[in-house]
């Protein structure tokens, strides 16, 4: 298996990506702070590792859903930050044209076929992307993305089981960030998350969500099983969410202790100190990450900010297509 | 026109043809291979396209749905059969949370070219959790286009027009019709989506009627004209979107409407009719009030004398058709 952390190329590619998940989401965080952006978002602040290390692990032509905490999917599977930051602005140039918003981002071009408001709503629409990737012979993979919250909601069962049952290829990664909103999973469910996949008879496995290298090793494993016609894997990765739910989340579920040791294992701190230690990246490489990550975003506000605003008169002839 | 085929064996037909034509339609569904379709619809289609084109899913309705919408995402033209129109109820977070709202929520980036055909309405016994006529809980969500066949020509080219459509779309297909027969064209005839049919011209009275209730009215109609009452008969076959003008002409020349439908009153499709009338410039020629004949606010009973009294039946529409003309 390759080494991220030890490949330069690789190192300098997935650091890149998890940084423009911090600062694209910062970004957002701040802006809405503000009163310059409305509505609602969920942002992946601490999770950035699970996003980065799967689509890594994809090729262009494959594709994903995706859920309503998606910045980190949608970037790390390849959409433009101007776009995004522009359908989060209201704009007419976002990829929603302003009628999505955070929730519904989807970029059909990198194979995104949507983030989704509805937990669980997008595990049977993967499997149906499969379904179509057995029916035209062609060799795509879909990674579903979903939360531990998923797990118990009747549509990852049913899209789950419809995968196992005619052997699709598609990719289950269950960022468990171990809070369905306020409800813990170790008190949502008797089971481990791995043991319901492996009730529908497919590999599960259960790694370290904040470690690049673990997440990419396990995806890697269940994307060349699909792409080989032996069938959907089921892959937990348990990582946690700095920020609340949403903006009106106060955090009385958790601790503030919790939260803290949490963020001593940044996903991004924790790589970059193993691309160090490989020798793959010098501190300057780091540096320069970042710095791009923070460049590209600011210059996303920027033209976001510029572009014309999502137009009403539009509105009329948007609900069916053509 | 050749000869007759039933209701059902237009359905199978026009799936045949699709399927031929199409590598992209696939058909997906609860026993549809080959058990032939709960009412029989599919036949022998799994011996002609193979179980891979018709495929068997476990009883899982969300499930299904779900992943008709994900194929159709990735270019394929999924045909779903619910068994019971009772059972979408199962999968409503995909039809409507789902498949209606992602071409609008993606910008138009994507569609959702998916059918759903599901059997729907009373009068088999079967009670009250497979006996509903819900297409106005269909009708009232944007993005979803509603059909309701009411003839085998229509079932075919109603659903073939369906099946090319860029958006999903429902098909009502009422449980009694399917045994019944009349002409078919042959090769593709489609009907395209969004056209009302006159079915019959008087100038007395308009009945607008769904569903079933189009045979109904039909035969209301001859028995009215024995009693010397013209009755046009308007059948919308597709309730969103609606080809409203038909209806308004009709009302403009009798001044006198009469709307029948299966399901309870309460917020019912026709509800939407009368409202579209009243705000209409016909609603200046009505000389009578717009009456409704609906199903009774209840679930459907099984015992088939209660069965029975639940929907309109033939001497209802009689009755209301002759007290519009004569006392107004």
């Amino acid at each position: 298996m390759t080494g991220v952390s030890a490949d330069p190329d690789l190192a300098r590619q997935v650091l890149g990506t998890m940084w423009r998940i911090r600062r694209f989401e910062e970004a957002v965080d701040e802006l809405f702070a503000r009163g310059l952006m409305h509505g609602t978002m969920h942002l992946s602040i601490g999770q950035e590792a699970v996003p980065t290390a799967t689509c890594l692990a994809l090729r262009p032509t494959d594709s994903i859903t995706s859920t309503h905490r998606g910045h980190g999917h949608c970037i790390a599977k390849g959409a433009a930050l101007d776009r995004m930051m522009a359908e989060l602005l209201a704009k007419r140039t976002g990829y929603c044209r302003g009628r999505g918003g955070s929730m519904h981002i989807a970029d059909v071009a990198t194979g995104n076929l949507g983030a989704n408001g509805i937990v669980a709503g997008g595990v049977p629409i993967a499997a149906g992307a499969g379904l179509a990737a057995r029916l035209r012979g062609t060799d795509q993979v879909t990674v579903s993305f979903f939360g531990d919250g998923a797990v118990n909601e009747g549509a990852w069962h049913e899209g789950v089981n419809l995968a196992a049952i005619w052997s699709l290829p598609v990719v289950f990664v269950c960022e468990n960030n171990q809070y369905g909103m306020s409800m813990p999973s170790t008190k949502a469910s008797r089971t481990t998350l791995a043991e319901r996949a492996s009730g529908y008879g497919i590999p599960s496995t259960t790694v370290d969500g904040n470690d690049v290298q673990q997440v990419y090793d396990a995806v890697t494993d269940a994307v060349a099983r699909a792409r080989s016609g032996d069938g959907p894997s089921f892959v937990e990765a348990v990582t946690y969410r700095w920020k609340g739910h949403s903006k009106s989340d106060k955090n009385l579920y958790r601790t503030r202790d919790e939260i803290e040791q949490w963020r001593e294992r940044d996903p991004i701190t924790l790589f970059e100190a193993a691309a160090s230690e490989m020798g793959a990246l010098a501190a300057a490489d780091i540096d320069q990450c970042r710095e791009q990550a923070r460049q590209a975003v600011r210059s996303a506000v920027q033209a976001a900010m510029a572009a014309p605003d999502a137009d009403p008169a539009e509105l009329a002839d948007a609900v069916y297509a053509k | 026109m050749r000869s007759d085929l039933t209701y059902a064996e237009a359905v199978r037909e026009a799936l045949a043809e699709a399927l031929a034509a199409d590598e992209r339609v696939f058909l997906l569904g609860e026993d549809i291979g080959v058990y032939g379709g709960a009412f029989g619809v599919t036949g022998d289609l799994v011996h002609r396209f193979g179980p891979e084109r018709v495929r068997d899913t476990p009883i899982a309705e969300l499930g299904i749905v779900g992943a008709a919408v994900g194929a159709a995402l990735a270019g394929m033209r999924p045909v779903v059969e619910i068994q019971f129109s009772d059972f979408t109820a199962q999968a409503m977070d995909q039809i409507v949370n789902q498949a209606a709202k992602i071409h609008f929520m993606l910008g138009g980036e994507a569609s959702v070219p998916l059918v759903l055909r599901a059997p729907t309405g009373s009068g088999t016994g079967a009670a009250a959790q497979h006996s509903q006529s819900l297409e106005a809980w269909f009708a009232h969500v944007p993005g979803l286009k509603v059909v309701m066949p009411t003839t085998p020509a229509d079932a075919k080219g109603l659903l073939l027009a369906a099946i090319d459509d860029p958006n999903p779309v429902i098909v009502l297909e009422h449980k009694l019709l399917y045994r019944t027969n009349g002409p078919v064209p042959a090769g593709a005839g489609r009907v395209p989506l969004g056209t009302a049919a006159v079915r019959r011209r008087g100038a007395d009275l308009t009945i607008v009627a769904t569903g079933v209730m189009v045979s109904r009215a039909l035969d209301a109609a001859d028995q009215l004209a024995a009693a010397g009452v013209a009755a046009t008969v308007i059948d919308p076959r597709t309730l969103t979107p609606l080809d409203a003008d038909p209806i308004l002409a009709s009302v403009i020349e009798t001044g006198r409407l009469l709307l029948v439908q299966e399901a309870p009153r309460t917020c019912g499709y026709v509800a939407e009719l009368a409202a579209l009338v009243a705000e209409s410039r016909a609603f200046g020629y009505l000389r009578a009030p717009i009456r409704r004949l609906c199903g009774l606010d209840a679930p459907i009973p099984y015992a088939p004398q209660l069965e029975t009294a639940c929907v309109p039946q033939v001497p209802e529409i009689v009755t209301a058709g002759g007290e519009l003309v004569k006392e107004w």
